[in-house]
């Protein structure tokens, strides 16, 4: 802390000499988007924003997502923070507010701007009654495939409704020599996808619920565990392609892109990442993917309509000048929106800007996000660091061979019960 | 009385000489050298008692629990071991392999300069461009690896998505990318024997095997153990070639001590366990290195 404090000191003393002689102010927004046009297009509105407000500059930054994330604890606590920060809402948000890093925005929020947006994504950035965040986008987690090799091992991906059904399905593409399913294993995160969806159709949202209040077994309860039993069923079947453990997740959208496999259980910004990282820069055209959503599991709670994914926006930070604030407004209008979302960078989660998606799987992850009753956002945001990590190593651990479901189970409990 | 005033006074005046250059140049390295070595040691010390994910200041005081969960932890278990098996192949491997290149090396014979550059250049290169590179080399549908594996007609193998194998293949990158460093500091060494001893040695009929065991070894000595000093240093604290290459994946295979600490500790916002490791290696760099120091003296 003294460190932190020297440090500080130097830097508000190097900075504030700089600062002096411009009088105008400037918010600083701090984002990891990686598609150079989505970026370019936040820049575009904080040009116009800029246009209209002279005195006010707005640096729209970049920094990847891993040094983001990493960074931004010290980066919150110096004196030079950004004022908009970037968020997946979840246990990092929590944290954030318990520190004091993080500007209440509950008396600057109108009724009218707060009934822009859907309860659901209000409530995620909402602790202790107080709203501490606008929430951006929203995404959902479901099987990519490759209509080609569907074709060619005589699968129907409509058909797929269960978990044994998708085991089937991967049986079936195995027999016809296509690899069933790509998979970033060595980012940890795309595995648990399986894990966390398997549990939330086993549990549904009650079990999830208990385990977070500390009823019963927790994290180590019936559902939990099953849902590590049915990964392992699907590991035994050897679905992923050669080398899953060391492809990343850019690396094995890529992968998918160039048709090495016939399923992808990702989000829909995979979309993003396979044509930054297929061969050919654009990755599998679209009248050759299709979507579906992840399929129930035998006697499972969970309902088929109940979505897993993210709810991402964005934070205005302690001592920000009132300049950022309004920005982000400026930044969330239904017009600027709607662009966003007919270009394709993402599903906003802003009222009435959905019906100018373009895309048909993004169109169709809309629809069911807004008939979603319960959206579960990602374990590894959701539990906060410590615990999301855990999830995230047991799921690869499971896919490797190195754990037993119990075990795994067992592990997230624990971590689970040392950080709360 | 008058003149040995005027000495005192003059000695006063010669030590104030050294005291002002003292004083005008310790500060700025004694200020760095507190400020971003010897506080942030302090601090981590202080933060292994606590349970803190790095926001406000640390409250929740839990004594040695962080230590005490360490020990129980596989992955840190597992980052020891590998440790000391990268301290093992450096020592048994690398140097050896160093010290063959150097003597080669080391006469003014054809050639030699160009290999000397090519065998240095990996050490050069920034550890994550080596990783970086060397995960291309490894890629099992792209890579040189793979490659020449099918050309021979074998499966081709994904070696940093193979729990067995991962730590090996990073192996061979340290070999590779140290032991340039090693044989230049042999190479320099060899250069300075003279070349008399030499001629000596073989006019008193001893063989080119006898020449190098009884002469340059134990010349070569105090670099060897200045060698041995710096592969061990290095491979405790081996981090930045890893994290390009496998992250210390899969299933923890190939984790070290620091990116054990990176990974369970800063990743995951577990600052007070972190520094329990940063401790932990703390202590092993310090035991090493002052241990290590009273041996080296006792020879050179």
């Amino acid at each position: 802390m003294i460190l932190h404090r020297i440090v500080a000191a130097l830097l508000w003393f190097a900075t504030g000499i700089a600062a002096a002689d411009a009088a105008e102010v400037t918010v600083k927004m701090l984002h990891v988007e990686q598609n150079p046009q989505a970026s370019g297009f936040w820049k575009d509105i904080a040009r116009s924003f800029m246009a209209t407000h002279p005195g006010v500059k707005i640096e729209v930054q970049y920094l990847e997502n891993e040094a983001y994330k990493k960074k931004l604890t010290t980066l919150l606590q110096s004196q030079d923070r950004p004022h908009i920060i970037y968020s997946w809402g979840g246990g990092v948000l929590r944290e954030q507010v318990k520190a004091g890093v993080i500007e209440d925005l509950t008396p600057s929020m109108t009724a009218q701007w707060r009934e822009s947006f859907s309860p659901a994504a209000i409530q995620a950035y909402t602790l202790n009654g107080k709203v501490y965040g606008v929430p951006m986008l929203v995404s959902q987690v479901g099987f990519f495939y490759n209509k080609t090799l569907f074709a060619k091992a005589g699968v129907d991906a409509n058909a797929i409704k269960t978990w044994d059904d998708l085991l089937a399905a991967v049986k079936k593409l195995k027999a016809a020599g296509v690899t069933p399913i790509i998979v970033g294993g060595a980012d940890k995160w795309p595995l648990h996808f399986y894990w966390t969806h398997l549990a939330m159709r086993n549990g549904g949202k009650s079990a999830f619920d208990a385990a977070l209040r500390g009823e019963g077994e927790g994290f180590a309860a019936a559902p939990f565990v099953k849902a590590g039993e049915q990964l392992q069923q699907l590991v035994d079947l050897a679905p992923f392609q050669a080398g899953f453990l060391g492809a990343t997740f850019p690396q094995s959208s890529g992968q998918f892109g160039d048709g090495k496999g016939a399923m992808n259980l990702q989000g829909n910004f995979m979309l993003n990442s396979m044509r930054a990282n297929a061969a050919d820069k654009k990755g599998l055209p679209a009248d050759k993917l299709g979507w579906f959503p992840f399929p129930v599991t035998a006697g499972g709670k969970g309902d088929a309509s109940d979505t897993l994914g993210g709810l991402n926006g964005w934070l205005v930070t302690k001592g920000a000048p009132k300049e950022a604030l309004e920005f982000l407004k400026f930044f969330l209008k239904p017009e600027h929106q709607r662009e966003a979302a007919a270009r394709g960078f993402y599903i906003p989660v802003l009222r009435g800007t959905q019906d100018a998606i373009a895309d048909p799987i993004l169109r169709r992850i809309g629809e069911n996000l807004a008939r979603s009753k319960y959206h579960q956002i990602f374990y590894d945001q959701m539990l906060g660091p410590a615990v999301g990590a855990v999830v995230n190593d047991v799921s690869a651990d499971i896919a490797a061979k190195a754990m037993t479901p119990q075990e795994a189970a067992q592990a997230v409990q624990q971590a689970w019960e040392l950080a709360n | 009385m008058f003149a040995s005033l005027a000495a005192w006074h003059r000695r006063a005046w010669a030590m104030d000489g050294r005291f002002a250059v003292a004083l005008l140049f310790l500060p700025p390295a004694l200020f760095l050298f507190t400020l971003f070595v010897a506080l942030p040691m302090g601090e981590a010390a202080w933060y292994s008692f606590y349970n803190w994910n790095g926001y406000g200041t640390p409250e929740t005081f839990v004594g040695l629990k962080n230590y005490e969960l360490l020990l129980q932890n596989r992955p840190f278990r597992i980052a020891l071991v590998n440790n000391l098996l990268i301290i093992a192949v450096s020592l048994l491997i690398q140097l050896p392999l160093a010290l063959a290149m150097a003597v080669l090396l080391a006469d003014r014979i054809r050639g030699a300069v160009v290999f000397r550059m090519i065998f240095f250049v990996p050490f050069v290169l920034a550890e994550i461009a080596a990783g970086l590179i060397w995960r291309f080399v490894y890629d099992g549908d792209y890579g040189l690896v793979a490659k020449t594996a099918s050309a021979l007609g074998f499966e081709p193998p994904y070696l940093l998505a193979d729990r067995e194998l991962a730590m090996y293949a990073i192996l061979v990158v340290v070999v590779w990318k140290y032991f340039g460093f090693h044989m230049m500091l042999y190479i320099a060494s060899l250069q300075q024997i003279d070349p008399n001893l030499y001629e000596a040695a073989r006019i008193d009929g001893a063989t080119g095997r006898q020449i190098f065991t009884q002469v340059t070894l134990p010349l070569l000595g105090p670099t060897i153990r200045l060698s041995v000093f710096f592969a061990v240093l290095g491979s405790i604290q081996l981090f930045d070639l890893i994290m390009p290459l496998t992250k210390g994946g899969p299933s923890d295979s190939t984790q070290t001590l620091v990116t054990y600490l990176y990974s369970y500790g800063v990743t995951r916002m577990r600052i007070g366990f972190g520094s329990a490791v940063g401790v932990i290696l703390f202590t092993i760099c310090v035991v090493f290195a002052f241990g290590y120091s009273r041996i080296r003296t006792r020879y050179d």
